[in-house]
């Protein structure tokens, strides 16, 4: 029986059933960062537990890793000291750590694909919602909480109810200046923030299809703000070109019988989804949130919604209270077009939209131009083999002389758990995923999510601007 | 295991109101710089609550006769967003012994699950109902029974349903999963012996 890649990887994975009902699902890859590991490694030790598979478990630090100074002891002392806790937990169970001395250190997001341990086929496990971002290689990915770290600490396992299968494709052209994180602002906007929920995302279609992986990981990183706890995209050549000769991949011969086992893991041609939907790529516009979630989104060219034509008392899912509470925390009005609304703040990176790709596309937006006087922008590589590759080609040379600030890597300004963050009522172009209300550090702060070529263009004019337009005009 | 075992939430509720309640707002980001989970409780909501009193309103987590809510009653999707498990576990040390809403996100429902928290769900048209009758009586008694597959409050009773999984693994006690993962570990070895990414291909 045909099968979808969801249900294979899932099958191949199952342990046992539970007395429960649920599965337990072997856990291929466990990532692990400074944040949400401590509370689960101090339980682990409590109970006198080792680590189960700790040759399939990889640490980094970068949700607290300040992106200026990176000199030990950190200036932060909480983050000094969830720093040492992650040292200390990486030294006793054999962990290892790509730590700020490794050169390979980064948002786990980024480095994990980076260096090859993410690979088609896999279950993959973090604490971290935006884990789902590796499913872009065919990965079953997903985030757990700080209990279920513990839990993959242990028994390198998870107790779990499998997902249905949802069909996302998106097919035609995409228009110039258009993203892959347009894609997916447009998918969530379309589907909603709710429509996830106990789904697995498979995106398909020639324009996903034609995606490169960075592009791949954008729109899976962004499955969860629609609901969806993971989502992927069918390995091919495509992915399996990205792997050859990654550091954790497999080499020689075995890559070739790699190739061969990541090719049947795909869906089957004529397999059976749950659901699905289609999208049309020539349709999709450059996208920008005007709102405290990423389901309110508009395309550039476009107007903010107004909930009194939108209210409809006998609909049980009526936005119009979320609208008007967003219009009236962005301090917007209904109707009102998004092109034009100033920015104070432009932040350029994230596991959504921090990787090398990103940075060129950015780039070659701000090269010969400056930032505008009352904007504050600053770029942020994703992981340190980002930033030294940005270098080579140039780029911190081309953001610098824009008048950006070019930063180490890290999770920065997407959840302002490090010292960049938003001052006040700040409104900040962002290239990261959650514009909820406080996301960027200031509870006052206002979010505007974008692809990176939109956040350099609105740094450059000072507002929302359409990229289309700058496209032509520069 | 008796004593980890959840079947009956009773005690005074409190609504929380709202759709898409992301877990930044629960637990705004910079209170996770903690090893522990300790003293959370008293974040919980921050921005939220001192944005209200800043309007001269008061936060439902700030009104006294509130105080003593062992339920908390809150919209749709209630948990969207991070996967920060200290967000449940901020709304558990605060004293919710029992979440009911129209719907959970899934991270946050699973999350809840692992510390013996109940999330259960009930109709749109049940969860006005039973909102009004907690706004109008803080003293009002509400009973989350997992057994019976019911919230009741005063003459109201409203069908829950939760995921069968869920509500045997509390009614059971057996929400720790960790021991019961354990259990046949050869299982598990077995599994990855025979996956080629183990192996080596």
């Amino acid at each position: 029986m045909p099968q979808t890649l969801f249900q294979k990887v899932w099958d191949r994975h199952a342990v046992r059933q539970l007395p429960n009902g649920q599965t337990q699902l072997y856990i291929g890859l466990h990532l692990i960062h400074e944040v949400t590991s401590p509370q689960a490694f101090d339980e682990l030790n409590a109970r006198g537990w080792p680590v189960a598979a700790p040759d399939r478990t990889f640490a980094t630090l970068d949700h607290i890793v300040p992106t200026g100074t990176q000199l030990r002891p950190f200036a932060d002392g909480m983050a000094e000291t969830m720093t040492a806790a992650l040292e200390r937990n990486c030294r006793r169970h054999g962990i290892p750590l790509f730590d700020l001395a490794s050169g390979d250190q980064g948002i786990v997001h980024v480095i994990g694909p980076e260096l090859g341990l993410t690979q088609p086929g896999m279950t993959i496990c973090c604490g971290d919602s935006h884990t789902s971002t590796h499913g872009a290689f065919g990965a079953i990915a997903f985030g757990i909480g700080t209990s279920q770290v513990r839990d993959v600490l242990a028994s390198q396992s998870l107790a779990l109810t499998p997902f249905k299968v949802r069909r996302i494709e998106v097919n035609g052209q995409l228009g110039p200046g258009v993203f892959a994180k347009d894609v997916i602002l447009t998918i969530i906007g379309h589907l909603g923030i709710q429509a996830g929920a106990g789904h697995a995302y498979e995106y398909g279609g020639d324009v996903v299809d034609r995606m490169t992986m960075d592009e791949r990981m954008t729109m899976c990183n962004m499955s969860i703000e629609g609901g969806a706890r993971l989502g992927y995209v069918n390995p091919d050549d495509t992915t399996f070109a990205y792997l050859r000769g990654r550091r954790f991949a497999p080499s020689g011969e075995a890559f070739d019988r790699a190739v061969a086992w990541w090719r049947q893991m795909a869906s089957d041609r004529d397999a059976s989804y749950d659901d699905r939907v289609v999208l049309n790529g020539a349709d999709i516009a450059p996208t920008v949130t005007w709102g405290i979630n990423p389901g309110q989104s508009v395309a550039v060219d476009g107007r903010l919604p107004d909930p009194r034509e939108l209210r409809d008392p006998v609909d049980p899912m009526d936005q119009t209270n979320q609208i008007t509470e967003a219009l009236q925390f962005m301090g917007l009005s209904a109707g009102q077009p998004i092109a034009g609304l100033k920015v104070d703040v432009a932040f350029i990176g994230s596991c959504t939209n921090g990787r090398l790709s990103d940075l060129r596309e950015a780039a070659r937006v701000v090269r010969g131009h400056h930032v505008a006087p009352h904007v504050r922008a600053l770029v942020v590589p994703g992981s340190q083999a980002v930033r030294v590759a940005a270098e080579r080609e140039g780029l911190h040379d081309v953001f610098r002389a824009a008048g950006f600030d070019w930063r180490a890597a890290g999770c920065s300004m997407c959840l302002a758990m490090n010292p960049d963050r938003l001052n006040g009522r700040e409104v900040c172009a962002s290239s990261s995923n959650r514009n909820f209300k406080g996301r960027q550090g200031s509870p006052t702060g206002r979010t505007l999510l974008m692809s990176p070529a939109m956040v350099a263009a609105a740094a450059i004019a000072g507002e929302v601007v359409d990229v289309r337009a700058w496209g032509a005009a520069s | 295991m008796s004593d980890s075992r959840v079947s009956l939430v009773a005690g005074p509720a409190m609504v929380l109101p709202g759709d898409d309640i992301d877990t930044d707002r629960i637990m705004p980001a910079r209170f996770l710089k903690a090893v522990t989970f300790e003293g959370l409780e008293s974040h919980l909501f921050e921005d939220d609550r001192k944005e209200a009193a800043s309007r001269g309103l008061t936060h439902v987590f700030d009104e006294a006769s509130r105080r003593t809510a062992r339920v908390l009653v809150v919209g749709r999707n209630f948990g969207c967003g991070s996967s920060r498990e200290h967000a449940p576990q901020a709304i558990r040390r605060w004293g919710i012994r029992a979440v009911v809403g129209e719907s959970f996100a899934e991270i946050f429902f699973g999350n809840s699950l692992m510390m013996g928290l109940p999330c259960v769900t009930i109709s749109a048209a049940d969860a006005a109902q039973l909102r009004s009758a907690v706004e109008s009586d803080s003293a009002a008694p509400v009973a989350v029974d997992l057994e019976a597959g019911t919230v009741t409050a005063g003459g109201l009773v409203c069908r829950t349903s939760m995921p069968e999984s869920a509500r045997q693994a509390l009614i059971s006690g057996a929400w720790d999963a960790t021991g019961i993962l354990l259990a046949d570990y050869d299982v598990v070895r077995r599994v990855a012996a025979s996956l080629p990414y183990v192996t080596g291909f």
